[in-house]
């Protein structure tokens, strides 16, 4: 079997290509620019650091890569760690330098060997004794700043091994086959442009943050994207602002302040979700979130013997599910009223909304007259 | 062998010795003097804390402790609190109840913290403890009014109800009304959560029954004029929270409001003041020397009202605010209130990149100077320098809690652009005591190495958008030796410092990492090789095992236990242990 595609670990770990957030990568380049010069004990160099937050993203790939040679790696037999496909990396360009920065210094190898050998006797589950190729570092080994080197010596021993395991692993030949088209490899997904629309939960904490550079560089005229949870603020408080400001600024015409999470529940599911509905600017986003979020369950209920979540089962036949009535989505307004959604425009929807309820299909007749006549009296 | 002179004690002399010892952390070192210590005191443990409901199971809290009348249960980690925990993760409070009703029905307390909790759940709690005195529920939710109703109608000797910013389905206002007429032992309300109207008459005759409240905190539907009824009715009042503070300013109501208020000498905290009307504020005036704590972190007044209420509080204590208050008002605060040991200061409007008030770094850095015993900081801001950083460390070596959350991130020194590392780094190394540290700005591996070689009595610490390099994570990990709690959101950390510092995660309650660069296979060998560890990947876009073993997780709950994995997660849970190679749903 070739080597899954997608096999971009070696150095993937501690480099964060897999998560796109352009801040990750600004550590990362930051990061890449100490390494060539930084020095544990001294001070000087502070200023390796740079402040400049936009970081080429080349460059930083570029010292991600070298982090290869860093990784702690789990020996296991026969296994080599194959090489990284360009193509498929995240902010790739082509540039790929697997050299590792620094060259081997005989004293990490002391180190190296010391540190294996320093079970710690008082511990009682010294972790290096159980696990080849990982060391319970003493703190001396740290201080002078070794740890990095120390680190790029692993990769040089003939336990250096890919952590695809993929001999061992069958889970991942099979995403490849069976991936469907609207999925996204887990790279790929993480593209900063794609994650608005095709998992907003999914990338959490890093999708928004694309936009809010540091020292608020974003150029961008629209209204910031909001990293979710930052800054970090209870969802009591942030309420409660958020009807306090409505109460006096109504004119103002800006965004609303801060995230606007409702509860969703879908008959059936045995546990609520909540979905920030300041994240989407329209219902399709809204209906696509929705439907990844709860495709767990309704793929339980249509019988599939797919383990749930197993494969994000294809979207398309989920949105047929969805759109093929069995099921509707409703939400629950100021007054109390349980309406169909999309009757009125966004902006007023999400200002009414307090709940959304995934109802079966059957138990939302008779909600369409009403949400026509509600929205005609309001007009 | 001679006889120890300890064993020749009769056990009821231990068991009263031990009686005047209330500490958690106390009593666990004198169960492990000896075998009849252990005994003796397990039989009389009557209080006990749990800080991680996962960490134990009911079964064996009651098989060790069988004679208990208070239990305090912490669920969700603390990043749930700002949307970073899934719903449905877990924290149900279910088990603990239907096993504390059979074993424990003397119990008398229940306080809850991040925990779902259920309308069944606090129907059980009405109906199996008699004595039941104290329920309070922090941050909770799964419950409506209906589980409130229950507890009103069949706890009769019930002392304390506290919803503190629990999320509750409000289905009406008449739970209140369940409290029998003969109902007189309320000691302490908090309601403030709420969001619908509760009955108003209800809660006055409730509130005019009940000789020994404390504490009242009213939510916002409690209109002012309402106020004055219900201050009359208690002015015995300790702490108070009111509800709107706004109404068409009449002289009438006025002068009732503070007429009210004066009538009330023992009220020493004020809070709620939701859409504040600042021609009403003067009615607290009268009292306001007497208060030491005071919230107006809902207000929405300006600094010039803030100033006028403040000066007046000389013997202030704690004060949460919005940063309307500006540098001006913390200066005023910093001259006012010498014996203020906690300042709070929250955004106004946090999501807007411009600032719309003038608060900034000096503010706290005139708080720092002015108040010897400021020692705990909650602090919101959007510019910060090394050097106010630096002041703030001198000036106040006695700061146990220092929470700094500039607003943008990784936002440096604004004067001189560079990294917070030193500022941060003068914290820890003055603040000898420190117990808690938040950290924002831009910062590189050297905080961490600071932290590490400083922060010797930090329990907990938050790092976001911070570090460069697993080094970060390590010098944390090796060196704060008293780390029980470590959340990180969104750093460059990776497999490396975890995996070398495994052990050092069995010493901590818990650790927390999301949007950071953990491998799912380092995951995988950290469940695998420490079996006393619950490794959970919390992960949306579907199992692990459908990507690459060095796909990094989305996020990751490492927490100590000696209850094994469990088997309440939702299906974007998995925790990692032996079998889960073999295990793949």
């Amino acid at each position: 079997m070739s080597p899954p595609l997608l096999s971009a670990e070696e150095g993937e770990q501690s480099n964060v290509s897999l998560v796109p957030s352009s801040p990750n990568m600004d550590c990362i380049s930051q990061s890449g620019s100490g390494l060539k010069e930084r020095n544990y004990m001294g001070l000087s160099d502070c200023s390796s650091v740079d402040s400049s937050p936009v970081s080429s993203l080349s460059e930083g790939k570029k010292n991600n890569l070298n982090l290869k040679a860093t990784e702690l790696r789990l020996g296991l037999p026969g296994s080599q760690s194959p090489d990284r496909i360009p193509e498929l990396c995240l902010l790739n360009t082509g540039k790929l330098d697997e050299k590792p920065l620094f060259p081997l210094l005989p004293s990490k190898e002391g180190i190296c060997s010391s540190s294996q050998k320093n079970v710690v006797s008082g511990n009682k589950r010294g972790f290096s004794d159980t696990v080849d190729g990982f060391s319970e570092v003493k703190s001396s080994v740290y201080t002078a700043g070794n740890w990095m080197y120390h680190a790029v010596s692993d990769s040089e021993s003939p336990q250096s091994v890919g952590q695809g395991k993929f001999p061992g692993s069958s889970g991942m030949n099979v995403v490849l086959s069976s991936r469907p088209s609207g999925a996204q490899s887990p790279i790929m997904k993480e593209l900063p442009t794609k994650v608005m629309q095709e998992c907003p939960r999914a990338t959490n904490g890093t999708s928004h943050s694309n936009n809010t550079d540091t020292n608020g560089n974003s150029s961008a005229p629209a209204p910031k994207a909001q990293v979710v949870g930052w800054p970090p603020i209870r969802s009591f408080r942030k309420n409660s602002l958020a009807t306090t400001s409505k109460n006096n600024d109504e004119v103002d015409g800006k965004p609303g302040p801060g995230a606007l999470f409702v509860k969703v529940s879908m008959d059936g599911a045995p546990y609520l979700r909540k979905v920030d509905l300041r994240t989407y600017s329209k219902y399709q986003e809204l209906s696509t979130a929705l439907e990844k979020m709860f495709s767990c369950f309704t793929i339980g209920q249509c019988g599939s013997q797919g383990t749930p979540g197993r494969e994000m089962l294809s979207e398309s036949k989920l949105r047929d599910l969805l759109h093929g009535s069995e099921y509707v989505l409703t939400y629950e307004d100021k007054d109390g009223d349980w309406m169909l959604v999309g009757d009125v425009p966004w902006e007023m929807f999400i200002d009414s909304c307090k709940r959304l309820k995934i109802m079966k299909g059957s138990d939302a007749i008779g909600l369409a007259p009403r949400a026509m006549e509600k929205s005609r009296n309001r007009n | 062998m001679q006889r120890m002179a300890g064993s020749s004690f009769p056990e009821e002399v231990l068991e009263h010795v031990f009686s005047f010892i209330q500490d958690g952390k106390d009593r666990n070192v004198i169960s492990m003097v000896c075998k009849s210590w252990y005994e003796i005191e397990r039989w009389s443990r009557r209080r006990v804390f749990v800080g991680n409901c996962y960490a134990i199971s009911p079964r064996m809290l009651i098989r060790r402790f069988p004679e208990v009348r208070s239990v305090e249960l912490k669920g969700k980690p603390h990043f749930a609190d700002f949307n970073l925990v899934p719903e449905g993760w877990g924290g149900y409070v279910g088990p603990w109840i239907a096993a504390m009703a059979v074993a424990y029905p003397w119990l008398e307390e229940i306080r809850l913290k991040r925990m779902v909790v259920t309308d069944e759940g606090l129907e059980l709690i009405s109906k199996s403890f008699k004595n039941f005195k104290v329920l309070v529920l922090s941050t909770c939710e799964g419950f409506s009014t209906e589980g409130l109703a229950a507890i009103a109608a069949n706890c009769r000797n019930l002392r304390e109800l506290d919803l503190r910013e629990s999320d509750v389905e409000d289905q009406s206002g008449h739970w209140l009304s369940h409290f029998p007429d003969n109902y007189t032992s309320l000691v302490s309300l908090n309601i403030s959560c709420l969001g619908s109207e509760v009955s108003f008459s209800a809660l006055e005759r409730l509130v005019g029954r009940c000789p020994n409240l404390r504490t009242l905190r009213l939510n916002r539907a409690v209109p002012l004029d309402r106020l004055a009824n219900l201050l009359r009715r208690a002015p015995q009042l300790v702490e108070l929270g009111t509800g709107v503070y706004a109404s068409e300013l009449r002289p009438d109501v006025f002068s009732n409001l503070s007429g009210a208020f004066s009538g009330c000498k023992e009220l020493r905290g004020l809070s709620g003041f939701w859409d504040v009307v600042p021609g009403y504020l003067p009615a607290v005036y009268p009292i306001c020397s007497r208060l030491t704590s005071l919230n107006l972190s809902y207000a929405t007044i300006q600094s010039p009202d803030l100033i006028k209420l403040v000066s007046q509080c000389q013997n202030l204590q704690r004060l949460w605010v919005l940063d309307y208050i500006e540098d001006a008002g913390l200066d005023v605060l910093a001259a006012s209130c010498k014996d203020l040991q906690e300042l709070r200061v929250f955004p106004s409007d946090p999501y807007e990149a411009e600032p719309n008030v003038s608060l900034s770094e000096q503010g706290l850095v005139s708080v720092s100077a002015g108040c010897p015993k400021l020692e705990s900081v909650l602090y919101f801001c959007r510019q910060m320098s090394n050097a106010a950083l630096r002041t703030i460390a001198r000036n106040r070596p006695n700061m146990t809690r220092f929470r700094l959350c500039i607003i943008e991130p990784r936002t440096p020194d604004y004067v001189t652009l560079q990294p917070l590392d030193a500022g941060f780094g003068a914290i820890v190394e003055h603040c000898k005591d420190l117990q808690r540290l938040s950290l924002s700005g831009l910062l590189t591996d050297r905080v961490f190495e600071y932290i590490g070689t400083f922060a010797k009595k930090l329990e907990m610490l938050s790092v976001a958008f911070a570090g460069e390099s697993d080094l970060g994570l390590h010098h944390i990990l090796s060196g704060c030796e008293n780390l029980r709690k470590l959340e990180i959101r969104d750093c460059p950390f990776g497999d490396k410092a975890l995996l070398a510092n495994a052990a050092k995660l069995e010493t901590m309650r818990s650790l927390w990492m999301s949007s950071c660069s953990v491998s799912y296979g380092a995951c995988k060998l950290l469940g695998q090789k420490l079996p006393r560890l619950n490794v959970e990947v919390i992960d949306e876009r579907g199992h692990p095992n459908s990507r690459p073993e060095s796909c990094p997780v989305e996020k990751l709950y490492i927490y100590r236990t000696v209850a094994g994995p469990r088997f309440d997660m939702p299906n974007f849970v998995w925790t990692m242990d032996e079998d889960s190679e073999l295990r793949l749903s």
